[in-house]
């Protein structure tokens, strides 16, 4: 992903429960504070601390989690402070070593919201799906639900705000979309955001022996379907991929 | 023939629970487990395990079991009317089941939460490490019925019956919240409104989380538009966009975008997950340091209960066929049994 480079956003550390070290380095999801937070956990990550127990980037900060019965908090915020004390000048995110080619049928029954989120974002519906499928597009964030991954950042013209009153039913598999972000549903869910389209991938597959397939950093490609070809990519017939493809990258 | 215990009728939320899965929040997946795990440290303890048990949590009420070997079963957390074969049977104590008979566990008399946990463990197969059902994130499901859930033998199965002292935590009562990374998004006065308010259960509670009410106005956070969704830990305080908080439960979502007051430490997050429906709680804002202090591992929090088991000395008048029974001593207390 390019953008305009800009510093190292400042941090805090900050306490997340009796087992938790929080560092944040902004508290909106801009690419410098995302940058800062994935070079960090790179970082932390890279040096195997075994007082750390979990090691969890978010959209503007890191989790870093440990065993209160043996570890400090003390140690932690160390652990931390020379980490930032590495994480150098440069704010571009890493480059992807992955990326996943992702069905999705957009529009119509599989994406209700599309017309009025492409309103919204000033583009036609055909003009929308094209900006999503020519974005430099990265999992950017798992989480709320198993596997599910925040994506983006959409271009300027995505910053849209969530909705006032919640859809109270959006399928697994629904593509939805607010603030520069995509969001892809592994279940049934309520949610503020637009549901633009649809996908038979599922991010979450327990009985598979990667039951989370994506990770922090992989590169999205999104490839448009029509409704009958989702159709017959349905999660079930195709061990939840839904023709989705991983393509690994120099 | 292995060990098996069959549900003859379930409850509506029977689901076997133990410590859940640490250190996936990074992919999404609350801890989960039971939500009182001092039940299960209790369990534990009636048994002398080293380690925190599975067992099957009770929503609310019971339901209709049997065994297929001879088996004790704890019965600790929220206490519930229990009937083997009719007759009335204590809480938080061991129970010796044979094959042929009928437990019966019917409502909570107070709290939310009950367990019964087979002292020889139970043995269906782990996901992702945890033998936990995690209804919101599709792992696992719900106790139905006429299954049967493997279980491992009991190891000492004419061992005499012992009870524990529960931990009082069924009634609501001072609860502790230690600052968060959304804290200072409450202006003092704010803060200082939320420590003096009293709340009750509302109505939506689960193991996700338990909804407060109270008497007075909504409380705001200050300026949080355009906030990143950010990481949730299990205890958090969160203010929805009505301003009525939410305590975070084992199964919560891991990011949100709502702002959270503060963090309620592990030791009273039991009085929240069995807060009755007339129960109150009120909040208490320690330091970080304060709260790391109370902090108790698994194993802390067994050698603790363990302080609390006793023999279980049984009422002669209970015992039907007490001539079988040699009274050591001629020593017999009153009424000993942990009735609730």
């Amino acid at each position: 992903m390019t953008g305009p480079k800009a510093q190292t956003p400042a941090h805090e550390i900050l306490p997340l429960g009796q087992d938790g070290v929080l560092v944040r380095f902004g508290r909106k999801p801009d690419l410098s504070a995302l940058s800062a937070a994935q070079r960090f956990q790179a970082v932390i990550a890279g040096k195997q601390h075994s007082e750390i127990t979990e090691v969890a980037p978010s959209l503007a900060s890191v989790l870093l989690r440990f065993d209160p019965g043996t570890t400090p908090r003390a140690r932690i915020k160390v652990i931390a402070q020379n980490a930032l004390a590495e994480l150098g000048p440069n704010v571009d995110l890493p480059a992807p070593t992955r990326r996943w080619h992702l069905p999705v049928a957009f529009g119509d029954d599989t994406g209700p919201q599309l017309a009025e989120a492409a309103a919204l974002a000033g583009l036609t519906q055909e003009a929308a799906v094209r900006q999503m499928v020519e974005a430099d597009l990265r999992v950017l964030a798992i989480g709320f639900a198993p596997g599910q991954p925040y994506i983006g950042l959409l271009p300027d013209n995505w910053n849209l705000p969530r909705l006032s009153q919640l859809t109270p039913k959006v399928p697994a598999g629904a593509l939805v979309v607010a603030v520069h972000q995509l969001v892809l549903f592994c279940n049934d869910s309520t949610t503020g955001w637009r549901q633009i389209g649809q996908t038979g991938f599922r991010p979450f597959w327990p009985r598979s022996s990667t039951p989370f397939r994506l990770e922090i950093g992989d590169a999205i490609r999104i490839e448009p379907i029509s409704q009958t070809d989702l159709a017959a990519l349905g999660p079930e017939a195709t061990d939840g991929l839904g023709g989705a493809r991983l393509e690994a990258l120099a | 023939m292995t060990a098996a215990l069959r549900i003859r009728r379930a409850g509506p939320q029977m689901t076997v629970q133990d410590m859940g899965r640490p250190a996936l929040t990074g992919q999404g997946l609350a801890t989960g487990g039971a939500a009182d795990l001092v039940a299960l440290a209790e369990a534990a303890a009636l048994f002398s395990l080293g380690q925190m048990p599975a067992a099957i949590e009770m929503a609310g009420m019971g339901g209709d079991i049997s065994v297929s070997q001879p088996t004790r079963i704890a019965l600790t957390g929220a206490p519930m009317r229990a009937k083997l074969d009719g007759k009335d049977i204590g809480w938080n104590q061991t129970h010796l089941l044979m094959p042929g008979q009928r437990l019966v566990i019917g409502g909570a008399i107070s709290g939310v939460y009950g367990y019964l946990t087979p002292a020889g463990g139970i043995a269906t197969e782990p996901l992702l490490g945890s033998r936990s059902a995690h209804l919101v994130g599709n792992l696992g499901s719900a106790l139905a019925a006429d299954q049967e859930i493997a279980l491992g033998p009991d190891p000492l199965p004419a061992a005499p019956p012992v009870r524990v002292s529960p931990d009082a935590r069924f009634s609501g009562g001072a609860v502790r919240i230690m600052p968060g990374p959304q804290t200072g998004l409450f202006d003092g006065a704010e803060l200082d409104r939320f420590l003096a308010a009293s709340f009750q259960r509302g109505s939506a509670a689960n193991r996700q989380g338990v909804r407060l009410e109270h008497g007075g106005a909504p409380f705001q956070p200050g300026e949080v538009a355009g906030l990143a969704s950010d990481f949730i830990a299990v205890g958090d305080v969160q203010m929805t966009g009505d301003g009525v908080p939410y305590v975070l439960l084992s199964e919560c979502q891991t990011m949100g975008g709502y702002p959270r007051i503060g963090t309620v430490v592990g030791a009273d997050l039991p009085l929240i997950a069995q807060l009755p429906l007339r129960g109150r709680i009120r909040f208490t804002l320690i330091s970080v340091e304060e709260a790391d202090r109370l902090y108790r591992s698994p194993a802390q929090m067994i050698a603790e209960a363990k302080t609390r088991v006793a023999p279980l000395v049984r009422d002669p008048s209970e015992i039907s066929d007490l001539l079988g029974y040699q009274l050591i001593g001629g020593v017999v207390s009153g009424r000993d049994e942990e009735e609730y």
